[in-house]
C-alpha cells in the first residue's frame, strides 16, 4: 500500500522483506559458491530459479503433493546443473571470463525459451501445502502462514548449505578451492569432480528457492531475469564468493526492496542500486568480500 | 573472444580502404538486399543495431570490457531526443539526436565512475544492475516525461536543410538513406578512434591492464573514455530508433536490448567493428525467416539461442573471425606455418646507440638519482623487507643479489610504487615518490622490466613498443581520439630504434603470442626501454635464457647502460658480476652488505648467506 505509512504496514513490509531477503540469500549463495569455486559467473542462474518452479509445478500437477513438488523441483535443477557443467561449462574453464558469460547467457535464453515453448506464456501457479494455508496470528498482526514457512524452510536450507560447506570434507575442499583452486588441484584432489558437485549444489539452491517461492508468486518464463538482477546486487553488496556475504546481502536487499516499495514501488530499484553504489564506493570488495579478488 | 588485430600500426597500403568499401556496401544495399529477401524496415533496424554495436565493440572487442547494460544509454539517448522533439523544444531532428547523444554520454560518465570501480565479472554484474535501474526509472518515477509503459509516440522524421535545399526524409528506403549516412559517419569515427593512440592503448588495456598502467598510462581514465564512447554510440542509435519507428519504445531500456546487442556482436565477430552489423543482419533475418517462413512462432528465439550457444562453443571469433581464419587457411597456409619458429634465434647485438634517457630540467649531474630510507614491507606477520637504506647515483649500474626469499622482488615493487611500503621513504631525482602511483612514477622516468613477461600478447611486437613509447610522448592521459599515430613526433623513431636495440626488427609485425621465449624476454626489456626511463630496473632479465642468449643479453644490457642508470636483479652471478659495478646483497629482507663484484665474490658472509651457515 504505497503512501500509507503506518507501523503495522512497516512491520508487515519488513516481514515481506525478510521473505524476499531469505530467498535472495539462498539464490545468491548458489551463485556465489559456483563463482567462488569454479570462477564462472552463471548468467543462467535466474533461469535455474525459474525452472525449479516449473519442474515443481509439473510434479505437483502429477501428484498433488507439495513435498514431492519441492523435491522434484530441486533435484531436476540439480541434474540440469550437473549436465550443463559436464557438457558445456567444463570446456570454458580455460577460456576467458567473457566467453563464460556469453555461453551461460546463451543457455539462459535457451532455458527460458524452452519453458515458454513447452508451457506457453500464460502464468502458472502452485498452491501452498494444506498445512501452510491461511494466516497466522502473530500477536500484533496477521501474516500469511505460508510466507512464514518460506522463511523457515529457507533458513533450514541455508543451514544445510552451511553444514555442507563448513562441516564436511567436501566443504573444506570447496572453501580451499575458493582460496586457491590450482593449489587444491595440485594436492591431488580431483577438482573437476568437485566442480561438478558444486555446480549441481549451486544450481539446486536456485531451483529449491524457485519451487519454495512458487506458491507466493505466479510462474512465468521470464521470472528468473528479475531475480537474477537482484541476485547480482546482493552478491556485489555481500562480496563475490562469500557465503556469509550472500546471506547478509540478501537480507539487506530484501529489506530495501520491501520498505521502499511501501513508500513508492517505483523507487525500489533506485534504492537498491544506491545501496550497491554506496558499498562499491566505501568497500569495493563487498561487505564480507576478500580484497583483491576479481 | 579474441579480436582480430585487423589494423596494425604499420603503414596501410590503401589508407581509406575500409571506409571506401563501407560506402560502397551501403550504396549497394538497396539494390542487393531486397533480392535476398530483406524488407527495408529490417535493413533500417540492422543499421541501427550496427551503429549501436560500433561503440559496444570498442568497449568489448577493443578494450575487453563486457557490459550487459548498454540499454541504459540506448534508452537515455532515445528518450531525450524523442522528448525534445515531441515537446517541440527542438525542431531539428539532427540537433535532438545530438543532444540525446550528449545526454547518453553524460550518463556514461556517471555510470562509468561507479561500474569501473571493478573489473571482469563484477563489471558485468554492475552494468546489468544499473541498466535495470534505468528501466525502472523510465517506467515509474520518470513516467511523466517518458510516458512510462507507453513510451513516446509521434517522433517526427527528419527534415534537413542544407545549402537552401530541403530533404524531407521519408520512410522505407528513403529512411535508409538517412540511416546509411549516419552509419557511415559512425564507421568513420569508430575507425579513427580505433586507429588513434587512444585506440592502441585500449587494446593494450584489454590484453594486460596492469602493464599498461605500469608503462605510464592512466588505465582508469582510458577505460572511462571507452565506456563513454560506447554510451555515445548507444545514445545516437537509440535516438534513431525513435526516428525510424516514429515512436520511442520503453523496451529500449530492457535487459533484452543489452542481451541482443551482446549476442549479435558475438555472432558477427568481436573486435571487428562490423561484427555487430553482420550479427544483427543474421539475427533479424533468421528471426523473420523462422517466424514467417518456417512458422515456428515464438520458438524462433529458442532456435537462435541454441545457434548462439553453439557459436560461442565452436566459432570463438564469430562469423567474421571464422571467415578470416578460413581465408588464411586457404590462401596463407605457408605464412601461418612460418610464424612459429622452433627456437629463438640468438640475437645479433646491433651497433645501434641506445636511445638517450629523457633530459630533465635541473639534472643532478653525478648526484643521487634514487634514495630509499628505512624502507620496510610487512605482509601480515612476515617482514618481506625491513629498514632498507639504499642509494644509487646517476649513471650507476647496480646489481642486487640475494638468496630466494631475500625480498628482492618486493623491494623492486616498492621502488616502482607497485606496492606501497609499510614504512620508509623513496626519493627519485630529488622528489619524494613514496605513495605515488606506478603510472606517475613511470611518467617521471622510473620503470621496470618484469621477472615474468608482462606483454600485450595479442598485439604485434611493434604495437607493444608503440604502447610503451606513447606513454612517454603523450603523458598519462590524453584525448587525441582522432589523431593519426604517424603524426606524433618521434614515435616511429623511438619504436624503430628500440626494435633495433633489442634485435626484434625482423619480427616487428609478428604477434607476441607467436614469439619464442627468448624473443619475448627481449621484448619485455624493450617495453621498459621504450619509455626512455632515466632509471631502469630489471627484475631477473636473464631468467630462463639459454647460455648463448645470456651472453647476448648481457651485451645488450651493457649497451643500454650507456648514459642510463640501471639496477639489475639476477641469480646468474657470473653474468651479473660481469655486468655491474657495484652490488647490494639482500638477505632476509635486510641489506647484508655492499661492494664491488670482487669484494662480494670473496666475502665470507655472502658465501654463508647462499650456502647456509653451519651454526643453528
Amino acid at each position: 500500500m504505497p503512501g500509507l505509512f503506518t507501523w503495522a504496514n512497516l512491520v508487515s513490509q519488513m516481514f515481506n522483506g525478510l521473505v524476499l531477503g531469505a530467498l535472495l540469500a539462498l539464490i545468491s549463495s548458489g551463485l556465489t559458491i559456483i563463482y567462488g569455486t569454479l570462477g564462472v559467473l552463471n548468467l543462467a542462474h535466474g533461469a535455474m530459479f525459474m525452472m525449479g518452479g516449473y519442474a515443481g509445478y509439473l510434479a505437483f500437477t502429477a501428484t498433488g503433493s507439495y513435498v514431492v513438488a519441492v523435491i522434484a523441483g530441486a533435484l531436476f535443477v540439480m541434474i540440469v546443473g550437473v549436465i550443463m557443467e559436464r557438457v558445456i561449462i567444463r570446456h570454458f574453464y580455460s577460456r576467458p571470463n567473457e566467453d563464460q558469460l556469453l555461453v551461460t547467457f546463451g543457455l539462459s535464453i535457451v532455458f527460458v525459451e524452452l519453458v515458454r515453448f513447452s508451457f506457453g506464456s500464460l502464468s502458472r501457479s502452485v498452491p501452498p501445502p494444506p498445512w501452510g494455508v491461511g494466516v497466522t496470528q502473530l500477536g500484533f498482526m496477521l501474516y500469511p502462514t505460508y510466507r512464514l514457512l518460506v522463511v523457515g524452510i529457507v533458513a533450514v536450507a541455508l543451514l544445510v548449505l552451511y553444514v555442507v560447506l563448513y562441516r564436511t570434507r567436501l566443504g573444506m575442499i570447496v572453501r580451499a578451492g575458493i582460496e586457491d583452486a590450482v593449489m587444491v588441484d595440485s594436492l591431488g584432489i580431483n577438482v573437476y569432480r568437485v566442480f561438478m558437485i558444486v555446480f549441481g549444489i549451486g544450481a539446486m539452491a536456485a531451483g529449491f528457492a524457485g519451487i519454495v517461492n512458487a506458491p507466493v508468486v505466479s510462474l512465468t518464463p521470464e521470472m528468473g531475469e528479475m531475480i537474477m538482477v537482484q541476485t547480482f546486487v546482493v552478491v556485489v553488496i555481500g562480496g563475490v564468493g562469500s557465503f556469509p556475504g550472500a546471506i547478509l546481502g540478501g537480507l539487506i536487499a530484501g529489506q530495501i526492496l520491501s520498505i521502499t516499495s511501501m513508500i513508492n514501488p517505483g523507487y525500489a530499484y533506485v534504492m537498491l542500486f544506491a545501496a550497491m553504489t554506496l558499498v562499491l564506493v566505501l568497500r569495493p570488495s563487498g561487505l564480507m568480500g576478500v580484497r583483491g579478488r576479481d | 573472444m579474441s579480436a582480430s588485430p585487423k589494423s596494425s600500426t604499420g603503414p596501410r597500403r590503401y589508407p581509406f580502404l575500409v571506409e571506401g568499401l563501407t560506402a560502397l556496401g551501403l550504396f549497394a544495399g538497396p539494390f542487393v538486399l531486397p533480392l535476398l529477401g530483406f524488407a527495408p524496415n529490417t535493413v533500417n533496424q540492422i543499421l541501427i543495431w550496427g551503429l549501436f554495436g560500433l561503440g559496444f565493440d570498442i568497449l568489448f572487442g577493443f578494450t575487453g570490457m563486457l557490459s550487459f547494460g548498454q540499454s541504459a544509454f540506448y534508452g537515455s539517448g532515445g528518450f531525450i531526443a524523442a522528448y525534445l522533439l515531441t515537446q517541440d523544444m527542438v525542431t531539428s531532428v539532427p540537433l535532438a539526436l545530438l543532444i540525446g547523444t550528449v545526454g547518453a554520454m553524460i550518463m556514461g560518465v556517471l555510470v562509468g565512475l561507479i561500474a569501473l570501480r571493478r573489473t571482469g565479472i563484477y563489471f558485468a554484474m554492475i552494468t546489468v544492475a544499473i541498466a535495470e535501474m534505468f528501466y525502472f526509472l523510465e517506467n515509474s518515477p520518470l513516467s511523466a516525461w517518458t510516458g512510462g509503459e507507453n513510451g513516446i509516440p509521434g517522433v517526427p522524421t527528419p527534415r534537413i536543410e542544407l545549402f537552401g535545399m530541403t530533404w524531407k526524409v521519408g520512410t522505407g528506403w528513403a529512411m535508409y538513406d538517412f540511416l546509411a549516412i549516419c552509419y557511415f559517419v559512425g564507421v568513420v569515427v569508430a575507425l579513427r578512434i580505433v586507429r588513434s593512440p587512444v585506440g592502441k592503448i585500449l587494446s593494450a588495456i584489454r590484453d594486460n591492464p596492469l602493464r599498461a598502467q605500469a608503462l605510464g598510462h592512466s588505465v582508469a581514465a582510458y577505460k572511462l573514455t571507452a565506456f563513454v564512447i560506447a554510451a555515445g554510440f548507444a545514445g545516437i542509435a537509440g535516438g534513431l530508433l525513435g526516428v525510424l519507428q516514429g515512436f520511442m519504445p520503453p523496451d529500449a531500456f530492457s535487459f533484452d536490448t543489452s542481451g541482443q546487442l551482446v549476442m549479435q556482436t558475438a555472432i558477427g565477430g568481436v573486435g571487428t567493428l562490423f561484427g555487430p552489423l553482420l550479427g544483427a543482419a543474421v539475427w533479424l533475418y533468421l528471426r523473420d525467416f523462422l517466424q514467417s517462413t518456417l512458422n515456428l512462432g515464438s520458438a524462433w528465439k529458442l532456435v537462435l539461442g541454441l545457434v548462439f550457444v553453439l557459436l560461442v562453443c565452436f566459432l570463438r571469433r564469430g562469423l567474421i573471425g571464422g571467415l578470416v581464419d578460413l581465408y588464411k587457411l586457404v590462401f596463407h597456409r605457408a605464412e601461418v606455418e612460418a610464424e612459429a619458429p622452433e627456437e629463438a634465434p640468438v640475437p645479433i647485438v646491433t651497433e645501434a646507440e641506445p636511445m638517450p634517457p629523457r633530459h630533465r630540467e635541473g639534472d643532478l649531474e653525478a648526484g643521487v638519482i634514487l634514495q630509499a630510507k628505512g624502507l620496510s614491507k610487512r605482509y601480515g606477520g612476515l617482514m618481506a623487507n625491513s629498514d632498507i637504506d639504499f642509494t644509487v647515483k646517476v649513471g650507476e649500474l647496480r646489481g642486487i643479489i640475494g638468496p630466494n626469499g631475500a625480498g628482492k622482488s618486493t623491494f623492486f615493487k616498492m621502488l616502482t610504487c607497485e606496492v606501497p611500503p609499510s614504512s620508509g621513504t623513496i626519493t627519485f631525482e630529488g622528489r619524494d615518490i613514496t605513495g605515488r602511483s606506478v603510472t606517475d612514477v613511470c611518467q617521471l622516468g622510473l620503470t621496470k622490466s618484469y621477472q615474468v613477461n608482462q606483454l600485450f600478447t595479442r598485439l604485434t611486437v611493434r604495437e607493444n613498443l608503440t604502447i610503451a613509447a606513447l606513454a612517454e610522448l603523450r603523458g598519462k592521459f590524453r584525448l587525441d581520439l582522432f589523431r593519426n599515430p604517424k603524426n606524433i613526433k618521434g614515435l616511429s623513431e623511438q619504436v624503430e630504434h628500440t626494435l633495433g636495440l633489442v634485435s626484434l626488427t625482423a619480427r616487428a609485425d609478428t604477434t607476441v603470442s607467436a614469439l619464442a621465449y627468448g624473443e619475448k624476454r627481449r621484448l619485455e626489456i624493450g617495453l621498459a626501454l621504450a619509455t626512455s626511463p632515466s632509471l631502469l630496473l630489471l627484475d631477473e632479465p636473464l631468467a630462463g635464457m639459454s647460455p648463448s642468449e645470456r651472453v647476448a643479453t648481457v651485451k645488450l644490457l651493457k649497451s643500454i647502460a650507456k648514459g642510463r642508470t640501471m639496477i639489475v636483479i639476477d641469480h646468474d652471478m657470473d653474468s651479473l658480476f660481469e655486468l655491474v659495478e657495484w652490488i647490494t646483497v639482500l638477505q632476509e629482507g635486510k641489506v647484508l652488505t655492499e661492494g664491488t663484484p670482487d669484494q662480494i665474490k670473496n666475502d665470507p658472509v655472502v658465501k654463508e648467506a647462499y650456502l647456509g651457515g653451519l651454526h643453528e
